[in-house]
């Protein structure tokens, strides 16, 4: 696992609920096709409504049209992030369109799930809200082992949670290698 | 020893453990999985690269695959992924698979079924997998599909997992759980015939907030839950997500052992209960007779209302149907409402089974087999000028832009839905109000927000109408 994500930072606010992440009308992608997997990152923060999109600014969009990639490694959301359907369409399009960890105040609890079961993203829990303090278009650096997150364009340092009983699942890069490292798998 | 709840109860019995407490980590044996056509594909792409191309479920029996969102589309995506669905159940030989027909209607449109009473179909996988049978108290249900908890009314433990989950699932019969805290909410007296449960739950959602739950058990207690039917019950455990929750219960009591000694295609069950000295987070009580009609505005669950502060309110559009609110129960709440009257504004339903479909045209206004010169329930809803699509998800999810009465521009709707989300019905511009179908009815009739004690005159009987 990657514990150091240095990059610029998408900023969204709170109730970031999955349609918002990936609207309906493009889950008739199948996710396990490689060609029509990469539609989810062009399509991540599709449903986002504009004013909301990149704060404190909004009308910046996640991944510009006709892309597959994002400018931003880091997705900074305020409290009950990911909330709504199950889908996890949502950390990976979030993941598919490049971005490698989500820092919010709390996770709704599927998606902080599919997060670290799917070894999607790592989801960070920040101690204070960030949503204010920070710009779309800042550069962080995320260190997961040291639980710190450093804006170097504002030149502050936060703390974030430890990710507690999932680190395991995290580290080994989702619950199928988890499962198969604690021998409760045959190895594939 | 502190006691437990009935959630804690079913994770230690799946676990092989007496005792559970909340926060510890376990791992479960998991009773039924199931998926639909939106998460279905992921799940089983995960499931070959993971256990290997020719891997075996982990037990047929177990395993129920439900197509029910896109299903009303000429969309081709859509129909390879049923498709694929199709593909896995025959290459594991699984024997509860709902398959919709997509025969051509009237408009040209690949509808799922012509005859509800003649169809392998069956609609929405909240409502279908209780009716099929699939849903048991004491048991653990997962589903690809975050209205799993749905099935929480019938006193087990439901929650939704994301595709990698379910295809963990899929292969060993496992999952890890945390236990989740349990926040009693307990309702006292008798539901009056303005109120459904979905009044309940919206009071409940605006109390503690769409995160106020997050991680926990909401446990729906107290005579006021037991005067509900089974399936008002359901709107209530159906909705426990949208206040964040892991999973919502009802206590059992004979009206669950009826419907599921009918339906149950296995014949054991546990029953548990709440110990006396059971933990709560949360406690809050209510006496149902101080409620009022309510509404959630545009664009939380949380955001509530009364329907009479919000008349004046005008709506486009009315919408009953999903898993919330399109259940037979639901169609003779709204009928006996708009039964001989006509809706000022466009008002589509979707019936959330092929059943309830079937019920519509089989029974009348109080749940009883229809006699030869008596409107149905359909009747009744067509005669006021009603659209009636095929049973879905439809327009609850918004879906491809040819879906039944899915919101396209800056409409305002009225829906029996359970969110609304900017965009979840299709259109970003689009304002909708959550409400029961009492209040959704009456709406419709005005065309604007209405509260529905002024059509309510005397109790609604539903009879055994989506029991038996
Ligand atoms: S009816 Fe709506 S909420 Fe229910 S399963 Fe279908 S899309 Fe989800």
């Amino acid at each position: 696992m990657q514990t150091i994500i240095r990059g610029k930072v998408f900023v969204l606010g709170d109730n970031i609920d999955t349609d918002q992440i990936i609207p309906a009308k493009f889950l008739s992608y199948n996710p396990s096709d490689p060609e029509e997997r990469k539609y989810f990152g062009m399509y991540a923060m599709d449903g986002v409504p504009a004013g909301q999109s990149g704060l404190p600014g909004g009308n910046t969009r996640f991944v510009r049209p006709n892309e597959f990639k994002s400018d931003y490694a880091i997705v900074l959301g305020g409290k009950n992030f990911g909330c709504g359907s199950s889908r996890e369409h949502a950390p990976l399009a979030i993941a598919e369109a490049g971005a490698r960890v989500v820092l919010a105040e709390f996770y709704a609890r599927i998606f902080f799930r599919n997060c670290v079961n799917g070894g999607y993203l790592v989801p960070c829990e920040t101690v204070e809200r960030l949503v204010e303090k920070t710009q779309t278009g800042d550069e962080l650096i995320v260190d997961i082992d040291n639980c710190l997150v450093t804006n170097v364009t504002r030149n502050t340092t936060h703390q974030l949670k430890p990710l507690g009983d999932v680190k395991p699942i995290i580290e080994a890069g989702g619950v199928f290698q988890y499962a198969r490292e604690a021998g409760m798998l045959k190895p594939a | 020893m502190a006691g437990m709840t009935i959630t804690e109860k079913i994770m230690a019995k799946h676990s092989g453990r007496k005792h559970v407490q909340p926060g510890e980590n376990i791992w479960v044996d998991v009773d039924i999985l199931m998926t639909h056509d939106v998460c279905g594909p992921g799940t089983i792409g995960i499931f070959h690269e993971k256990f290997g191309r020719n891997a075996k479920v982990w037990d047929k029996e177990r395993v129920v695959i439900i197509p029910d969102h896109y299903i009303f589309t000429a969309d081709q995506k859509c129909h390879r992924n049923v498709q694929i669905l199709r593909d896995f159940v025959r290459e594991q030989g699984l024997p509860y698979y709902y398959d919709p027909e997509f025969v051509k209607n009237e408009l040209g449109m690949p509808n799922p079924y012509l005859d509800p009473n003649k169809t392998t179909y069956k609609g929405v996988c909240h409502k279908a997998l209780p009716e099929e049978g699939h849903v048991r108290p004491g048991e653990i249900l997962l589903g690809t599909d975050s209205h799993t908890c749905t099935a929480g009314a019938f006193g087990q433990f439901a929650t939704g997992v994301g595709n990698t989950d379910a295809a963990f699932t899929l292969g060993t019969g496992k999952t890890w759980l945390k236990v989740p805290p349990t926040m009693k909410f307990e309702f006292h007296g008798e539901i009056p015939p303005y109120l459904t449960a979905k009044d309940l739950i919206l009071l409940v959602i605006g109390e503690i907030g769409v995160a106020g739950a997050t991680y926990k058990t909401m446990y729906f207690a107290g005579q006021g839950i037991r005067s509900l039917t089974l399936e008002d019950r359901m709107t209530l455990t159906n909705m426990a997500i949208e206040a964040g929750g892991k999973n919502g219960v009802c206590d059992v009591d004979e009206k669950t052992l009826q419907y599921v000694r009918h339906r149950s295609r296995i014949k054991n069950w546990e029953v548990f209960t709440d110990d006396a000295n059971a933990q709560y987070c949360y406690e809050k009580q209510w006496d149902l007779s101080t409620i009022e009609p309510l509404v959630a505005k545009p664009h939380s669950p949380d955001n509530r209302d009364t329907a009479r502060n919000c008349r004046d309110i005008k709506v486009d559009q009315a919408y009953i149907g999903s898993c919330t609110g399109g259940k037979i129960t639901d169609m003779i709440f709204a009928a006996s409402i708009l039964k001989g009257r006509e809706v000022k504004v466009p008002t589509y339903v979707v019936p959330g089974s092929t059943e309830v479909h079937s019920d519509m045209k089989r029974l009348n206004l109080v749940g009883a087999e229809k006699g030869p010169n008596e409107k149905s329930i359909e009747d009744i809803l067509l005669d006021a000028g009603c659209k009636v699509g095929p049973s879905g998800c439809s327009a609850c999810l918004g879906g491809p832009p040819d879906t039944f009465g899915r919101l396209g521009g800056t409409e305002v709707c009225i829906s029996t839905t359970n969110r609304n989300f900017p965009g979840r019905m299709g259109s970003m511009q689009a304002a909708v109000y959550l409400a029961s179908p009492l209040t959704v009815a009456a709406s419709a009739l005005t065309g604007h927000i209405t509260d529905p004690r002024e059509y309510v005159v005397k109790p609604i009987q539903t009879g055994m109408a989506g029991v038996l």
